[in-house]
């Protein structure tokens, strides 16, 4: 259908100019990154002299990276495994009985995706700390459960409406509880959508910034766009070491992406409707 | 098995008939557990919090003292009247989001057509396209604000173009340029990832027909193309509305509002508000009027959607 004419070739030279148009900016973070500072402002552009590694032990020292990056670890994945959980139960039990009740909750839900963040929060915090969940990681990831049901209980919901349900007929009448037929029959047959609903949360949490400035104070509990945001404001200018800084900020989530990439577009494609 | 099905449904119904009441209870309780969970944390997270945030912008409340007094609608008169920043904060806002919007989604369906053409390096250009987008807004804010600072200054030395010589950050006018230049490079890939779905969605028969007929391209996209993938645009355009209007994070790393507050986002103007001045009452109150504006846009969104779909 589609030959490969001189056309296309003028369009992919076009295209790879455009893709590299995209890449510069790495391009000047990564190699300023290894020069010194009086190089850097030399000029900006030009290969380093020599690779210059110091600026990364550094700043590996001062934003404590290993921490920051064990922080966002945490953080996300316990997020996840917990919306994972209760948005697939809800989404599941929502769908299977169909009842006035069910479609109020669902809508409840919905609606409240028109909320902005912002106009949560100031309130949020004030809750935070009569909960106890403020300064501390658990009771980050308790806000993120109350931040992130809603998108992920509206993909499920929409997910379980696409599996059948005799199986899961048939495995109540052998005497299977709800939760055995849930977990053993329902969940492993959501996996695609799980999938998706994990890569946007991570997305999502690994990138998140204003939510932990909020919650995390504790210089211990810093994720890493927390440790990077801190580390500019109190060496502002210093761009050998600020550079370095958000190469190791930026790396982590790069090889996420480019390992998981198909799955990452996919979800994307599909996780568009919020 | 089916003699052995019918035996154990007949125990089930005999079983049903003796305890229905029983089983109502179980019912519930398991509808509880299932749902509870997700309906708790939304509830304590957001819908409290939301009613809380109603009830304190009519009030003094500062954050600290447990009291907070009530002053009806002073505060929101306040920041009718007499709250300057928060006008342009708005002003700025709304700006950025026309151009942010138009800019975005015009690159963003411009990559789509060209990777739907059958271009060899298709897959790696997605990928090089895409990478922006998971980037976090804050680091990206830190990347360009050395781009603009240093990187431009470099090229405009190279090549000696006026455009690379401008003071970009420190410039009211084309700091905002610099703001929606970042906001485009990080969403482009994102809406030309929606874009090429719809794209891929589209009859090609119908293409080849109209080719016959002796369309031209451009009468192939203006007439069946685009008319086929509305939908995407209605998706894509409001959920560049949506995020640009809610723009904190890349605006806090790359400007932090300046120069002189001339590109202070709402969010960030409701953040400062709150957290830094400590006047939660009138946070509140400018955090329930965003919610007023950003519900608006996202109402019409659903009533658009709905419309075409009934449409198609």
């Amino acid at each position: 259908m589609n030959r490969y004419t001189k056309k296309t070739f003028v369009l992919e030279i076009f295209g790879i100019l455009l893709a590299i148009v995209f890449l510069i900016p790495f391009y000047f973070v990564i190699i300023n990154s290894l020069k010194s500072f009086a190089e850097i402002l030399i000029d900006g552009a030009a290969w380093p002299k020599e690779f210059l590694f110091s600026n990364y032990l550094k700043v590996w020292e001062i934003i404590n990276f290993p921490r920051a990056f064990w922080n966002s670890l945490i953080i996300t994945v316990l997020s996840n495994i917990g919306l994972v959980v209760i948005s697939s139960m809800a989404a599941w039990k929502l769908v299977r009985t169909p009842s006035k009740l069910s479609k109020i909750i669902f809508i409840f839900f919905i609606a409240a995706m028109v909320i902005p963040f912002q106009t949560v929060m100031i309130p949020l915090m004030k809750i935070g700390g009569i909960l106890n969940l403020t300064n501390s990681i658990p009771g980050l990831v308790i806000m993120y459960f109350g931040f992130g049901v809603p998108l992920s209980l509206f993909l499920y919901h929409g997910f379980v409406k696409t599996v059948p349900i005799e199986i899961e007929e048939s495995a109540r009448i052998d005497g299977c509880s709800q939760f055995g037929v849930f977990w053993r029959i329902v969940f492993p047959l959501l996996k695609p959508i799980t999938v998706t609903v994990v890569i946007l949360n991570t997305l999502w949490i690994w990138n998140d910034y204003l939510l932990p400035l909020l919650v995390l104070q504790e210089k211990e509990l810093r994720t890493i766009p927390l440790a990077t945001s801190s580390f500019f404001a109190q060496y502002t200018k210093q761009w050998d070491m600020g550079l370095a800084a958000l190469m190791l900020g930026i790396t982590p989530v790069i090889i996420f992406f480019l390992f998981l990439q198909k799955h990452i577009i996919k979800g994307i494609a599909s996780g568009s409707i919020k | 098995m089916n003699t052995q099905l019918e035996t154990k449904s007949q125990t089930n119904k005999a079983i049903k008939s003796v305890s229905k009441r029983n089983k109502t209870i179980k019912n519930i309780l398991t509808y509880a557990a299932f749902v509870g969970p997700a309906l708790l944390f939304f509830i304590v997270i957001q819908i409290i919090p939301f009613f809380m945030g109603v009830y304190y912008s009519f009030t003094s409340w500062n954050g600290v003292s447990s009291t907070a007094e009530w002053v009806g609608l002073a505060n929101y008169i306040k920041i009718f009247k007499n709250d300057p920043g928060f006008v342009n904060s708005f002003l700025f806002t709304t700006k950025f989001m026309f151009a942010a919007v138009i800019i975005s989604n015009f690159i963003g369906f411009g990559l789509a057509l060209l990777l739907n053409a059958a271009l060899k390096s298709r897959n790696l250009l997605r990928t090089v396209f895409f990478i922006p987008n998971v980037i976090g807004g804050l680091l990206l804010g830190f990347i360009w604000q050395f781009i603009f600072v240093k990187g431009f200054a470099s090229i405009g030395k190279m090549t000696d173009l006026a455009f690379f010589k401008l003071p970009w950050l420190g410039d009211e006018n084309t700091a905002f340029w610099g703001i929606v230049i970042v906001f485009a490079w990080q969403i482009s890939g994102y809406m030309m990832v929606i874009y090429i779905a719809a794209l891929q969605g589209v009859d090609q028969n119908l293409l080849e027909a109209a080719k016959i007929d002796g369309a031209s391209n451009w009468t192939l996209l203006t007439k069946i193309i685009i008319p086929l993938i509305l939908p995407a645009f209605t998706i894509c355009i409001f959920l560049t509305i949506s995020m640009a209007f809610k723009i904190f994070d890349i605006n806090i790393s790359l400007t932090n509002g300046g120069p002189f507050n001339s590109t202070q986002s709402v969010a960030i103007n409701i953040y400062q508000e709150a957290f830094q001045y400590n006047r939660y009452g009138l946070g509140t109150a400018k955090s329930i009027l965003f919610f007023i504006v950003v519900a608006i846009f996202t109402t019409v969104q659903v009533l658009a959607t709905k419309k075409r779909e009934v449409e198609a």
